[in-house]
């Protein structure tokens, strides 16, 4: 019995091992491989072809949390549909009444962010 | 799939709340600010919307939403306490919003989202369910708490009243992982039914209680989960810490209830020694901190804290009685109104007299207060009395229910702790009535006329508490009844 349950996971913990041995196989072959030729351009922290000014750690304007917050809540919105689209024809009606119930709950959350001024970003 | 029209009524209260609450957070940003008063008014609406969906929620007992929820007498009484008190909030912070000039909507919105969350708490009978009632109530009040922006008091309440409160809600959710690796279920009836034959996993099973009872006695105030309590209490807007010690606190004791009586009623032994120490504990806690207090809210806030010591002699005393379990239930059942009662009026009195920017909240600041204003002096004189538990209070029959309950389960030494520390607690009730009555005022300072909203409360508060004296008829009935349906 408790042979058979853990079994299913025998693939899972292959696919793991697989995952974690190739990584690290890259990474140390490319390390201990591969040429290096450091110049001070190559040194540098790459930011998009941009000269980097001044420590990364300093205050961020609130407005990115705010923002963070918002793309949370309604990407674990999105991320329901999935599971619901999946079983939807099983669910009928019931489900699309539901989901729609769901939908119109954010809707009301989104509507009050919006004309609270939260989507603003000049405020 | 669609629930039977029976289910919705069965949590039409929660419904109603959820619904207004929605109106009132969507319309507010459309409502021009010298409008704003609308906002109050749709609040009003809302609460007595609830209080009639309760009606008709009553009208409709059995399990809902696959057994997820039950309605019965208990939890009919339950929602009663949590909606009336609700309701009372809301007419009493009408006026502290505008004196404050804080935001309406907003507070009217998050109040119902709280008060949907209680009563959920109220009607489950299923843990996960519990923990979700839990969640909406906590995240709502956690904002209330901090909902006087400008003060530093404000933040730091709700700062402490989450890190604890997320603290004791991660000791729920553990409590609930632990009784269901002990019985495989998380239904109270069928927890219950697994405890009698699964005995092997008592260790487990009484772990698993003791991390739920940890989860509650933080809701509750029960001690040594307490300490959160006054700097919550005296940093919160004074109207939400009428509905903090009110609402979430009857909740946490339905649960309670539920859990001791439903889930573990047969194991009493691996719950009633530490619903028993706690009990101690908090009245001993509640009411010797109680005396150093010069702020009141401070004050309220540690008495509140001994009154869920009473509470918890009559929940052991239900345990100890084996099957005569109904009178205690009863009584903390009954309790429960009357406390409701006295703590939502005291509050609002301590709001009123607050003054602009909460200043007047030292006992002193009371002196002289019934030549200024006799009938709020008077009430406020009546709500000490009834926490004191003096005659023609609900107060005093809701102790006389609980010694009579304990008495009778023959807990002895818990009959004594409580009658001690409520002499103790006569000290600091009687102290703000001796300033209020009989010391001179020092400052010239007047109090603000009494708002309408305000003056309802009061009225509504002190009738109920003199009502619930001369008439306990009823009410008793109904609380017995209730306590019969946790079987």
């Amino acid at each position: 019995m408790t042979d058979s349950y853990l079994n299913q996971y025998v693939p899972l913990l292959v696919h793991m091992i697989v995952a974690a041995g190739l990584s690290a196989i890259l990474i140390l072959l490319s390390t201990f491989v591969g040429n290096r030729r450091p110049t001070r351009a190559k040194m540098q922290a790459y930011e998009c072809g941009m000269r980097p000014t001044g420590d990364a750690r300093e205050p961020f304007s609130v407005k990115f949390y705010l923002v963070a917050m918002l793309f949370i809540l309604f990407d674990v919105e999105a991320i329901f549909f999935y599971p619901w689209a999946y079983v939807f024809r099983d669910l009928q009606v019931f489900g699309f009444v539901e989901m729609m119930v769901y939908i119109g709950i954010l809707l009301v959350g989104y509507l009050y962010l919006w004309k609270k001024g939260a989507l603003d970003w000049n405020r | 799939m669609f629930p039977p029209i029976q289910d919705i009524y069965r949590i039409a209260p929660e419904l109603v709340a959820c619904l207004f609450g929605m109106l009132i957070m969507v319309a507010d940003p459309f409502v021009p600010r010298e409008r704003k008063g609308a906002m109050g008014r749709l609040g009003l609406a809302g609460a007595l919307g609830a209080l009639v969906a309760v009606e008709l929620m009553s009208r409709h007992a059995g399990a809902a939403m696959n057994g997820l929820l039950v309605v019965d007498s208990f939890s009919v009484f339950l929602h009663m306490i949590i909606y009336g008190a609700a309701s009372l909030v809301v007419l009493a912070s009408y006026d502290y919003l505008e004196r404050e000039n804080l935001q309406q909507g907003e507070f009217y919105a998050l109040l119902f989202f709280a008060t949907c969350g209680m009563g959920i708490m109220a009607s489950a009978t299923e843990l996960m369910t519990v923990f979700v009632g839990l969640e909406i109530s906590s995240i709502a009040s956690y904002i209330l708490a901090c909902y006087r922006r400008a003060a530093l008091k404000s933040h730091e309440s709700a700062m402490k009243y989450f890190l604890l409160g997320s603290f004791a809600t991660a000791f729920f959710l553990y409590g609930v992982a632990m009784v269901y690796g002990a019985t495989g279920t998380t239904s109270l009836v069928a927890i219950r039914a697994a405890a009698a034959h699964a005995t092997d996993h008592h260790m487990l099973l009484t772990l698993g209680f003791g991390m739920l009872f940890v989860g509650m006695a933080f809701k509750i105030a029960a001690a040594p989960f307490q300490v959160w309590t006054p700097d919550v209490y005296e940093g919160a807007p004074t109207p939400v810490t009428a509905l903090l010690a009110s609402g979430p606190k009857a909740a946490a004791f339905a649960v309670l209830l539920r859990i001791v009586f439903t889930a573990f009623g047969d194991a009493s032994s691996t719950w009633f020694w530490i619903v028993w120490i706690s009990a101690a504990l908090t009245m001993v806690v509640g009411n010797f901190a109680a005396v150093a207090q010069s702020n009141v809210k401070r004050m309220l806030a540690y008495s509140s804290i001994a009154h869920a010591g009473y509470l918890l002699v009559a929940v052991a005393a239900a345990g100890a009685a084996g099957e005569e379990s109904a009178a205690g239930i009863a009584a903390v059942l009954f309790y429960l109104v009357a406390y409701a009662l006295m703590k939502v009026g005291a509050f609002t009195i301590v709001s009123h007299l607050g003054g602009s920017g909460e200043q007047r909240l030292e006992i002193d600041d009371y002196a002289g207060l019934s030549t200024r204003q006799p009938t709020t002096a008077a009430c406020l004189a009546l709500y000490l009395l009834s926490l004191l538990g003096l005659p023609l209070t609900a107060g005093f029959l809701g102790k006389v229910y609980i010694f009579q309950a304990a008495l009778d389960a023959k807990l002895i030494w818990l009959v004594v702790i409580m009658a001690v520390t409520t002499v103790v607690g006569a000290f600091y009730y009687l102290r703000v009535i001796w300033v209020m009555y009989f010391r001179e005022a020092q400052q010239d300072w007047t109090p603000a006329p009494v708002a309408p909203g305000v003056a309802a409360v009061m009225f509504l508060t002190a009738a109920g508490i003199l009502a619930l004296f001369f008439f306990p008829g009823p009410l008793m009935t109904f609380a017995a009844h209730s306590a019969l349906s946790l079987r």
